[in-house]
């Protein structure tokens, strides 16, 4: 099991996360209810006032809503939310990134490009 | 939300040492502190004047509302669990639960037994018999069941093992859900309990020079590293916490102003950007100053 949760970075946007990659991964399908926020101090050892700083990050982007009085649910259209902000990290942190160390080591994005092609046909 | 303690221009003085200097903050109802410092900061001698059992030299100091001095009423919401804390030595830990049991209004006994079992600890054993592990589980078990409206626990684990620390934390979160409470955690350990903290205060040099939430806290700091010139461009304008040269490199712990856009700046100049864990930035800032203030008594 990875390291559930890393020092260095706000702990409520690392739960946002997991509930996120849940609801992406099929773990938690729309309209599913998600665990209270006293469920998720106990497993992660975290403070309950964290963990629903993280769950209202969700409910606040609209992919999450609550039902008064049962509890925090996925949203209809949450999957598809989730996965259009996910594109958009993905391009922040990995190719961004990725384009940025191949300048350093003068990879031109035709090389770059093959690379990629390479490592598809690899999988 | 209702202040749970409020200390207004604190001081205390032993002599011309000034143990805690001009210290003010609050702290409010069901949250979690850690109270976190260097060895002789002033920890203990605040807690030590929030649970009554020093005078300050100046200055206003409010626990629930009301100055705690003989004050039994207050005094009878208050668990402070000390470091070494002491118990009459031919007392058995079952004498030890008995009396704290009449001590704390809310202390609950199925819960002190099940922490005796978690901690395996004898019930009819002597005190003086105890290992010091033992010694800080019974203080630790006492802690928690009491219930107390303010638990403070300052460094409770001395030879405590990581397994029971571990528990202790385990515990202490799980009944924390059930029971919100005020809680003060003082620990030199702050990797451990990071997680479990909302708001963190930073004691150094008998002054408080941190008093922030945790969440605020984390991922504000981070530490920077490349080519020398290009941190020394990167550093200016922003608040400089640690830096360590290394041959023509230089790293550089920073305090971000706004959350994400310091790390791209830093990005997209070529820089190396790692993470600081609380405990990390904790050492910087208590280090540092130190260092400073040194330098200028000098």
């Amino acid at each position: 099991m990875k390291n559930l949760i890393d020092d260095g970075r706000p702990i409520f946007v690392q739960i946002a996360e997991r509930i996120e990659d849940d609801i992406i991964e099929g773990g938690l399908p729309e309209e599913a209810q998600v665990p209270s926020t006293n469920q998720f101090a106990a497993f992660y050892k975290i403070n309950p006032a964290t963990a629903a700083k993280g769950v209202n990050l969700l409910v606040d982007e609209g992919i999450l809503y609550k039902k008064r009085g049962i509890g925090m649910f996925v949203a209809e259209g949450a999957r598809v939310k989730v996965i259009e902000k996910r594109k958009e990290l993905f391009f922040e942190q990995y190719v961004i990134t990725m384009i940025r160390e191949a300048e350093k080591l003068g990879i031109t994005t035709n090389q770059l490009t093959d690379m990629i092609q390479r490592g598809d046909n690899k999988r | 939300m209702k202040n749970v303690i409020e200390v207004t221009q604190l001081n205390k003085s032993y002599g011309k040492f000034n143990a805690i200097h001009d210290t003010s903050f609050t702290m409010q109802a069901n949250k979690i502190y850690g109270l976190l410092g260097r060895n002789g900061a002033g920890k203990t001698t605040l807690m030590k004047m929030i649970t009554a059992q020093i005078f300050p030299t100046s200055g206003d100091l409010k626990v629930f509302g009301d100055n705690p001095y003989e004050n039994a009423n207050i005094l009878s919401k208050i668990c402070f669990i000390k470091e070494s804390q002491k118990y009459p030595d031919h007392y058995s830990i079952l004498d030890v639960l008995e009396v704290s049991k009449s001590i704390f209004p809310n202390w609950d006994v199925n819960f002190s037994r099940l922490l005796i079992e978690d901690f395996k600890l004898p019930l009819k054993r002597k005190i003086k018999k105890l290992s010091r592990g033992m010694l800080s589980a019974v203080g630790i078990v006492i802690g928690l069941a009491s219930r107390a409206p303010l638990t403070i626990f300052d460094e409770p684990y001395l030879g405590l093992d990581a397994v029971s620390r571990g528990l202790f934390y385990d515990r202490l979160m799980e009944d924390y859900v059930e029971h919100p409470r005020t809680v003060i955690l003082s620990t030199h350990l702050i990797d451990e309990v990071s997680n479990l903290l909302e708001h963190i205060l930073v004691i150094d040099n008998g002054k408080l020079i941190l008093d922030q939430d945790a969440e605020e806290l984390r991922g504000k700091a981070f530490t920077v590293t490349g080519q020398t010139s290009k941190v020394e461009a990167f550093l200016i304008g922003k608040e400089t916490v640690y830096r360590e040269p290394f041959g023509g490199l230089l790293s550089a712990t920073v305090m971000c102003s706004q959350h994400g856009t310091d790390q791209k700046q830093a990005a997209a100049s070529g820089l190396e950007i790692s993470p600081v864990s609380l405990q990390q930035l904790i050492v910087h800032l208590t280090s540092g100053k130190s260092e400073q203030k040194g330098a200028i008594a000098e």
